[in-house]
């Protein structure tokens, strides 16, 4: 990697203002920047460091919950209010990455962190997403490729935590030059609006917190992740659900997909097929196929859309506590 | 004509030890490689070629000179050079910090004419100038098939593996003057490696030391001198100075080699009996740029008439390298998918089959297994139970020599304060080498294990050969065992003085040497020891042909879950049948064994090199897309030593073997979908499920 220096700002004032630099990079837990410095995909001039900033690391609960930028994984994982509160957000930070990663990577830095795309990844290649004309996988090795809201590039948004999180509703904390906070699935989104990023920060932007409101707190919930290796790997498929349950029926529900799509995939189809009425696994399965509607699978990945209709399933089957076959 | 010591009585032979330098490794004590610090040592790194295929038209490494501590640059490939894959090595720099050098590289300016190239074997063998095609089938092989009760056709592969050792390729080299040199470096082989670097380098052999006191695995992959072992004595010569120099991981995976693919086209035919009566296939695969390419197919069974027909497919890709019982695997899981269906489809039991096929140990493996294994609960009928979580079992098998040869030389002494040193210029590819070598003196001397030093892994010590072939332990092992008979025997004579009774009445244990026939009759070895010359007691030992066989034969059974929501295979058992001859550790033996288990299961389920033809380059060089298996992916395994005879062999390569193949037929046999494409993963069984719809 090349020579860089070293920013401690004390607050978030002096975290904002060095990253007005030419080339500036934040960094929280450092796992997929550094990864990313050592592949040669970034070369800042300048890594500010917001371990230093005060607060960032806490998580508030009074009505919502209100979780700082650099709460580790392991620490969202074993809280009690996030466990019992909102389940699946914990089960998403217990599926990442393997328990060293978990101690050391941030919530901050799992919703920004870049895709995995091999050939993004491969600092030779000149990919749409680097500044390049084109998007290899289109008509390349696509087995892991997006089957929805694809192009003109086609990566999987990899974070584990942003399905779970926006199916609580969850808002982002965005500090810049001003502060701003906008609902979390609105923060990413797709190539077809632009394709150089995977979310709306501004250069000098850094997100400083979630927050979890009440009104979906003790929603039943469910993130079921599918992976190629069981130890260690990253979603093939994913699926958060959450449900408002009286008695036996939806009355309110969210479904998102992790690992199909550039985003993480909010399925209004899905949800429409659950709501108003009662949860069976005939039900769960209609709203599994419900979820994959429009998929437009490239060459390799046609597989996907079996797979992502029977994770919703699961994950259905999990949050409302009914048998797995 | 020697014999092993009768398991029944021993302390340390045949039974359950630990390694003697467990302690040392799980401390961090140990000294890798990577271990090594020397005054004044300088790091290394070397530039791999981007592109698949191209020529190399100039390098200018003048800007890369001048990068700050930097000591020496060296160009590999100069202009004209062709290159074969990426990752090549075109030049090489050594700095005072790893950093350092790594900037250095991005420094050098080297101007490549871009050639055409093809990195999928399957896109390149429809290229004749990369393959010629395959004739047609012969006509006694046509006559064959339709004389036969029940015919199979199909399509099957194994990708490219990698070895993927987690201590990469490298070394460090230190010149001790102009025409010497000491290196330190992950090798199988120091003999081997000692005499392939002085000719490199044009010194005298003599001149040469290698030491390699532990590595982190080779798998085949570290026979030789590797090309980063040249480049680090020229960039140390260059440098004035000693170089460490260790691949990184993108260029450990894209060049040091790799386990070839195996494609194959399979016409096969049996009998209503079960005796297969054909086999006829079209075979490729590919090695990289070399033209050379085989695999022994059919594997084990034989049929009555066989018409295989093997290509070389040339590729851009990184060369081979033996890996774990080499193409083996490959053959095997191919075999026993054609011979699981030629048996549902004359509507036999896949077990009965092979009985039909097999004889001798291989066939009381087979009915041993079944029984230990539960075979008869199986349901014959494959993917009957409904649901989403579906069992099935399989079996597989393996074929390896495993025999020692001569040429180690083995110096023992007994030191006068009781500690005896054993030197022999083998290595420890991670078998337990040392641990064995111990375990055989200390036996026979009567004392205990912690009295014994067993020193390997350096080329000063007595000549012994490569690890490779499963070799080492039928090597090895008889010729410690002759030293220590001859240790023995000395220091019997000794004592006999000293007991007033004659060396053949004696015998030694817990430290004693005692009168069989009256244990009360005794001295102690640190007495005897007391007594001996300043030279002590020394014994050399070489090879006793009659200590070791070759020829082992193996069984697995493996029962599978499969998730038909989602396609993930979940390995429940493996019961592992191998003959092991007459086993030196039992606890190293059955670890071998599951080791060899566990990297069958990334084979079946996970490891694959991706290449992109478009760009020639590979996807996955790297730990996070190669997948290996993991604890998650792991089943029970329970390794079952056969013992046939009380020789020594090697169990290294076979458990490798017949893994993947009895995994892919459970697979079958849990799900009715038949995947003859490895690795199965959930993409392959999804597919197979959307097609049946």
């Amino acid at each position: 990697m090349n020579a860089f220096e070293w920013v401690t700002p004390k607050d978030l004032k002096g975290a904002v203002s060095a990253l007005s630099g030419d080339s500036a990079k934040v960094l929280a837990g450092g796992i997929d920047l550094l990864c990313e410095m050592k592949e040669g995909l970034v070369t800042p001039s300048h890594v500010v460091n917001l371990k230093s900033i005060a607060g960032l690391n806490q998580m508030v609960g009074r009505d919502d919950l209100r979780i700082g930028a650099l709460v580790t994984l392991t620490e969202l994982a074993e809280s009690e209010s996030v466990r019992s509160q909102y389940k699946a957000v914990a089960e998403a930070a217990l599926s990442v990455g393997s328990p060293q990663i978990r101690n050391v990577g941030t919530v901050g830095g799992n919703l920004c962190q870049r895709p995995r795309c091999w050939y993004y990844r491969d600092v030779a290649i000149e990919c749409l997403k680097k500044g390049g004309d084109r998007c290899f996988a289109e008509d390349g090795e696509n087995e892991y490729h997006a089957i929805l809201g694809g192009g003109p590039c086609h990566i999987v948004h990899p974070s584990d935590l942003a399905p779970a999180l926006i199916a609580f509703d969850a808002k982002v904390e965005i500090q810049g030059t001003s502060a701003r906070s906008l609902p979390l699935l609105d923060f990413f989104v797709l190539p077809a609006v632009n394709w150089g990023q995977e979310n709306v920060l501004a250069p000098n932007e850094i997100v400083t917190a979630v927050t979890l409101p009440k009104a979906t707190a003790g929603w039943k919930s469910a993130y079921y992740k599918f992976r190629e290796r069981e130890s260690f790997d990253w979603a093939l498929a994913s699926a958060a659900v959450t449900l408002r349950m009286s008695g036996n029926t939806v009355q309110d529900c969210r479904v998102v997909l992790g690992g199909v799509a550039p985003i993480p995939w909010r399925s209004k189809e899905a949800e429409s097929a659950l709501k108003g009425k009662t949860i069976s696994p005939a039900l769960a399965e209609a709203a599994g196929k419900a979820a994959v509607t429009g998929a437009k699978p490239l060459k390799h990945n046609g597989y996907k859309v079996r797979l992502a209709a029977n994770v919703v399933r699961i994950a259905l089957l999990r949050a409302a506590g009914l048998e797995e076959a | 004509m020697s014999e092993w010591n009768d398991r029944s009585k021993t302390k340390y032979v045949g039974q359950r030890v630990t390694r003697v330098e467990g302690p040392l490794k799980v401390s961090g004590r140990a000294k890798y490689t990577y271990d090594i610090q020397l005054p004044d040592m300088l790091y290394g790194a070397i530039l791999g070629s981007p592109h698949a295929a191209a020529q190399v038209k100039s390098v200018d490494i003048s800007e890369a000179e001048r990068m700050p501590g930097v000591k020496a640059v060296h160009v590999v490939a100069g202009p004209g050079t062709n290159l074969r894959h990426q990752g090549q090595d075109v030049a090489a720099v050594a700095a005072t910090t790893e950093q350092q050098a790594r900037d250095a590289l991005r420094a050098i300016r080297v101007e490549y004419e871009v050639r055409p190239h093809r990195v999928i074997t399957q896109v390149a063998s429809q290229d004749p100038e990369r393959m010629e095609p395959f004739p047609a089938l012969s006509d006694e092989a046509q006559t064959a098939l339709r004389a036969a009760d029940a015919t199979i056709e199909g399509s099957y592969s194994v990708p490219v593996r990698i070895h993927t050792c987690l201590e990469t390729h490298g070394c460090v080299v230190r010149w001790d003057g102009d025409d010497r040199f000491t290196m330190w470096c992950s090798t199988q082989a120091v003999h081997g490696v000692r005499g392939g670097m002085a000719q490199n380098q044009g010194v005298p052999a003599g001149n040469v030391r290698v030491i390699c006191e532990h590595m982190g695995g080779g798998f085949g992959s570290k026979l030789g001198p590797g090309s980063e072992f040249a480049v680090c004595a020229a960039l140390a010569k260059k440098a004035k100075a000693p170089v460490k120099l260790m691949r990184d991981r993108h260029t450990e995976q894209l060049t040091t080699g790799n386990g070839p693919d195996a494609h194959a086209r399979v016409r096969a035919g049996a009998r209503k009996d079960g005796k297969l009566a054909v086999i006829a296939a079209d075979c490729f695969g590919t090695s990289g740029y070399s033209a050379q390419w085989g695999m022994p197919f059919p594997y084990v069974y034989r049929a009555e008439t066989r018409a295989v027909r093997s290509r070389p497919v040339r590729t851009n890709c990184g060369s081979d390298a033996p890996l774990r019982a080499p193409m083996h695997p490959q053959a095997c899981a191919i075999t026993e998918q054609v011979v699981d269906e030629l048996a549902y489809a004359l509507g036999m039991d896949p077990l009965e089959l092979r009985l039909a096929n097999t004889d001798g140990v291989r066939k009381q493996q087979f009915e041993l297994g079944a029984k230990l294994f539960g075979w008869e609960k199986r349901n014959p009928k494959p993917g009957s139970d409904g649901g989403r979580f579906r069992r099935g079992m399989g079996v597989g098998t393996s074929a390896w020599g495993g025999g020692g040869g001569p040429g180690s030389r083995v110096e023992l002494t007994i030191h006068r304060d009781a500690t005896i040193e054993v030197k022999l210029g083998t290595q420890d590819l991670g078998t337990g080498t040392r641990t064995y070598v111990a375990s055989i003196v200390a036996e026979d001397l009567g004392v205990d294990i912690s009295q014994v030093r067993a020193m390997i892994g350096d080329s000063d010590f007595g000549y012994s050969g490569a690890s490779g072939g499963s070799t080492t332990t039928a090597s090895v092992a008889p010729a410690v065992k002759t030293a220590s008979l001859e240790a023995r025997r000395q220091l019997f004579e000794k004592a006999a003085e000293m007991v007033g009774q004659p060396a053949e009445e004696l015998d030694a244990r817990d430290g004693k040497v005692f009168v069989s026939s009256d244990p009360s009759k005794s001295i102690t070895f640190a007495e005897v020891c007391s007594r001996l010359g300043v030279a002590g007691i020394v014994a050399n030992g070489t090879f006793d042909a009659s200590l070791q066989q070759g020829g082992v034969a193996g069984v697995q059974f493996a029962e599978v879950e499969v998730d038909m929501w989602t396609g993930r295979v979940r390995p429940i058992r493996v019961l592992a049948v191998h003959d092991c001859g007459y086993w030196m550790n039992r606890l190293t033996t059955e670890s071998q064994i599951i080791g060899g288990v566990i990297q069958g299961i990334g084979m079946a389920l996970l490891e694959e090199r991706k290449m992109d033809e478009n760009t020639g380059r590979c996807l996955n060089p790297d730990l996070e897309q190669y997948k290996l298996p993991g604890p998650w992916e792991m089943p029970e395994i329970v390794p079952h030593l056969f013992e046939t005879h009380q020789k020594v062999a090697g169990i290294g390569e076979p458990p490798v073997i017949p893994t993947a193949g009895a995994i892919a037929n459970a697979v079958f046999h849990a799900s009715g979908l038949r995947i003859r494409h490895l690795p199965i993963t959930p993409r392959k069984l999804l597919e197979a499920m959307d097609e049946r719809v």
